[in-house]
C-alpha cells in the first residue's frame, strides 16, 4: 500500500511546517533526550567498576526486589479492579457511576503526598485504625503492605481508563449473542469479552506498571526509608544523592530508565499489535467470493 | 410446542416499548413482527430471547414457562441485526461456539460445523475471519452459529436490514426455503412489508408497543383490522370525506361502507392505486381528473392524477394492457373511479 499524496490544499506551507518540527524537536531534545543523556554519562563517569558496584550494592538490590515485589502485587490488583470497574460503567446503568467515574480519577487529580498522607492517617500509629492494628501486631504503615498500599492507589486508574472507552466502543452484542448461544457468565468473559479487549487491557497493564516502578510522592511518604528494607528503587536512588555518591545515583537511576525504556518498547509492540489493519486490506477483492458467484448458490 | 405470550408489558423509563401484547406462535410456523422502528418488535424478540425481562406477562413455551429460564437455557437461535460475529473467532470457531460452551466431543464440533457450512455454502472459507466476509456471507454465517445447537426456536432481528436489495431478495428465499427444509420455528422482525409477505406464513403487524392485527399476508392485505395496517401495507390514497348510512362520499364519488350506519360524520377513504378506475367516457361514479405524470413500473403503469379541489391529486396502478387500450398522455382529461375502497371513521373503526 503506497502513502496516500498530500492533499496540497490541506497542506501547510513549508516554514510553518520547519517551525513546529522544529519546537518539537527541541523540546524533546532539551528535555528528554539531554537529561538521559546526562544520566547515562554520570553513571558511568567513574568508569565501570563504580557502576557495576553500586548495582551490585546489596542495599540496591534489596531495592529492586522490594520494587518488584510491589509491582507484583498492585499492578494484579489494579487489573483485576480496572477489569471489573471498566465493565459496570461500559455496561450498566447505575446509580453512582458518574460518582464512579469521577472516583476513578482521583489518584491522577491528588499529589501523591498527599495520597500517602491519608494512609498514614488511615493505618498510622495515631491513624483511625491505629489502635486496632497495635492490638493485633499488624504493620502497614512504614512497612512493605504500606507502600504496596500506596502505590495500589496511586496507579489503579491506568488499567480503568484505558478499558472503559473501548469497551463502550464495543458495544455489549457479541456479549448478548454468547449468552443467547449457551454461554455462562465466565465462558462469555473468558471466551469473548477478554479477546476483545486484550490490547486495551495490556496497554494499561504496561502503563500500571511503569508508574507503579517510578512511583516516589506516597512511597516516601509511607515508608521509613530503611536501606535495604523499606526502601524502593526511587528511595533508594533519593537517599544515594542525599548522601553525595552521585555516581551510584546515577548508575541506579539508570536501571530505572532501562525499565522504563523496556515498558515503552513493549507499549509500542501493543500498539502495533492494536492498531493492526485487519487482513481483509490486503485481501485482494477478486478473492472475496459472492454468494452470487457461488455455483449452486442461492439464486433462484 | 406453540410460544405463547400474554398480556406482555415491557417500558423503557417513560416509554411503553410493549403495552399488553398477546400472541401465539404455532409450532413450526415462520412469523413475521412487522412494525415501523419503535412499534416494540425488537422488543418482543428480545424477550423471546432471553435478553430482556418483561414487567409484566407470561411467555409460555410448550406449555412451559420461558421467563423462568435465563438466556442461555432457553434452546434459542438469535441472529442479531448486525450480525454480533465475533471478530476475533474465525468462521469455523463463531459456528462452532455454541458447541464449544457445552463441551461437545470434537469429531461432533467438526462434523456439524462442516454440514452447516455446507448449508450456508460457504465450504472451505472455515478459516476466514468475519472482516473477511462480504455482508451477505456474514448474515448466513450468523444464521449457522445460530442453529448450530439445533435449537427450538429461530429469531431474526431485521435479517437483511443491512444487505444490498439483490443480495436481500436472494437470502430471502433462501430462509424461506432453509425453513420448508428444518420446520424449526421461526420469528423474525421487520419493518419491510414486502420481506414480511414474502418470507413468512404469518404476519404480526404492530405499532406503538401495541398488536395491529395477526393474519396470514393475503388476510392482513384484503382485511386490514385498522387504518394504520391499511396505510403501512404498502401505498394507498387517503381522502377526507364523510359517511352516512353505509355510504361513503368524497366530492362527488360514493362508495359501500358496510356496517357505518347512522348520521353524517367525517370519515377517511382508502384507495389502493390498483383500486382506482380509469375511463375515457363519463359515467355513474365518475368525476373528470387529469393526467398528471405516467411513470412505468415493470409490468404496470402508475398515473399520478388531478381531480379537483376536493379530492385532489390521486396515484393509480393499472397493467400495461389497460394502459396501452386507453393510451394514456400527460395532461390529457379523463374518468375516474373507485373499484373498491375501504371507510374508517375518523377514531380509526373499521368499516
Amino acid at each position: 500500500m503506497s502513502a496516500p499524496q498530500p492533499n496540497p490544499a490541506r497542506t501547510e506551507p513549508a516554514w510553518v511546517k520547519a517551525i513546529l518540527v522544529g519546537v518539537a524537536v527541541a523540546f524533546v531534545g532539551l528535555f528528554v533526550a539531554v537529561p538521559v543523556a546526562v544520566i547515562l554519562h554520570h553513571a558511568f563517569r567513574e568508569g565501570w567498576d563504580v557502576f557495576a558496584a553500586a548495582i551490585a550494592d546489596e542495599d540496591a538490590r534489596a531495592a529492586i526486589r522490594l520494587t518488584l515485589l510491589v509491582v507484583a502485587i498492585a499492578v494484579p490488583l489494579n487489573l483485576v479492579f480496572g477489569v471489573a470497574a471498566a465493565w459496570a460503567i461500559a455496561r450498566f446503568r447505575f446509580r453512582g457511576r458518574a460518582f464512579l467515574i469521577t472516583l476513578i480519577d482521583l489518584p491522577f487529580a491528588v499529589s501523591p503526598v498527599i495520597a500517602g498522607m491519608l494512609f498514614v492517617l488511615l493505618f498510622g500509629a495515631s491513624g483511625v485504625f491505629g489502635d486496632w492494628l497495635a492490638a493485633h501486631d499488624l504493620k502497614i504503615i512504614f512497612a512493605t503492605p504500606g507502600i504496596v498500599l500506596a502505590t495500589t492507589f496511586i496507579t489503579f486508574p491506568f488499567v480503568a481508563r484505558e478499558l472503559i472507552p473501548v469497551m463502550e466502543a464495543q458495544g455489549a452484542d457479541e456479549e448478548e449473542a454468547a449468552m443467547v448461544l449457551g454461554a455462562s457468565a465466565w465462558q462469555m468473559f473468558f471466551r469473548v469479552t477478554l479477546p476483545k479487549i486484550r490490547w486495551g487491557l495490556a496497554y494499561g497493564v504496561i502503563l500500571c506498571s511503569a508508574r507503579a516502578i517510578g512511583e516516589f510522592g506516597a512511597v516516601s511518604v509511607v515508608s521509613n526509608n530503611v536501606r535495604g528494607r523499606s526502601n524502593t528503587v526511587p528511595l533508594h536512588i533519593e537517599d544515594l544523592y542525599n548522601e553525595y555518591q552521585y555516581a551510584a545515583a546515577f548508575a541506579v537511576s539508570s536501571i530505572l530508565l532501562l525499565m522504563a525504556l523496556a515498558t515503552l518498547v513493549a507499549r509500542r509492540l501493543v500498539e502495533h499489535q492494536a492498531t493492526r489493519p485487519e487482513p481483509e486490506e490486503g485481501l485482494p477483492v477478486a478473492q472475496r467470493i459472492d454468494i452470487a458467484t457461488i455455483p449452486g448458490g442461492i439464486a433462484p | 410446542m406453540t410460544i405463547t405470550v400474554e398480556n406482555v408489558s415491557k417500558r423503557f423509563g417513560n416509554f411503553a416499548a410493549l403495552d399488553n401484547v398477546s400472541v401465539e406462535i404455532p409450532n413450526g410456523g415462520l412469523v413475521a413482527l412487522l412494525g415501523p422502528s419503535g412499534s416494540g418488535k425488537t422488543t418482543l424478540l428480545r424477550i423471546l430471547a432471553g435478553l430482556e425481562r418483561p414487567d409484566t406477562g407470561v411467555v409460555r413455551h410448550d406449555g412451559k414457562d420461558l421467563l423462568d429460564r435465563p438466556a442461555r437455557e432457553r434452546d434459542v437461535g438469535l441472529v442479531f441485526q448486525h450480525y454480533a460475529l465475533f471478530r476475533h473467532l474465525d468462521v469455523f470457531e463463531n459456528i462452532a461456539f455454541a458447541l464449544r460452551v457445552r463441551k461437545r466431543p470434537k469429531a461432533e464440533v467438526n462434523a456439524r460445523v462442516e454440514e452447516l457450512l455446507r448449508l450456508i455454502q460457504l465450504e472451505g472459507l472455515g478459516r476466514r475471519m468475519p472482516s473477511q466476509l462480504s455482508g451477505g456471507q456474514r448474515q448466513r454465517v450468523a444464521l449457522a452459529r445460530a442453529l448450530a445447537a439445533a435449537p427450538q426456536i429461530l429469531l431474526l432481528d431485521e435479517p437483511f436490514g443491512a444487505l444490498d436489495a439483490q443480495v436481500r431478495q436472494e437470502l430471502r428465499r433462501w430462509l424461506r426455503r432453509m425453513h420448508d427444509e428444518m420446520h424449526v420455528t421461526t420469528v423474525f422482525v421487520t419493518h419491510d412489508q414486502e420481506e414480511a409477505f414474502e418470507v413468512s406464513d404469518q404476519v404480526v403487524i404492530m405499532d406503538h408497543g401495541k398488536i395491529e392485527q395477526t393474519g396470514t399476508p393475503a388476510e392482513v392485505f384484503d382485511h386490514p383490522a385498522s387504518d394504520f395496517v391499511l396505510r403501512f401495507l404498502g401505498q394507498v390514497n387517503v381522502l377526507h370525506g364523510t359517511v352516512a348510512d353505509e355510504r361513503a362520499r368524497v366530492g362527488e364519488l360514493t362508495v359501500a361502507a358496510p356496517g357505518l350506519r347512522g348520521e353524517a360524520r367525517a370519515a377517511r377513504i382508502y384507495v389502493r392505486p390498483h383500486e382506482l378506475e380509469i375511463d375515457r367516457m363519463p359515467g355513474p361514479d365518475r368525476v373528470a381528473a387529469q393526467v398528471v405524470r405516467l411513470t412505468p413500473l415493470g409490468a404496470a403503469l402508475r398515473v399520478e392524477l388531478d381531480a379537483g379541489a376536493t379530492i385532489g391529486r390521486v396515484q393509480a396502478e393499472l397493467d400495461r394492457g389497460r394502459a396501452d387500450a386507453l393510451g394514456l398522455r400527460a395532461s390529457e382529461p379523463v374518468f375516474l373511479g373507485f373499484r373498491h375502497a375501504r371507510v374508517f371513521e375518523e377514531e380509526r373503526r373499521a368499516a
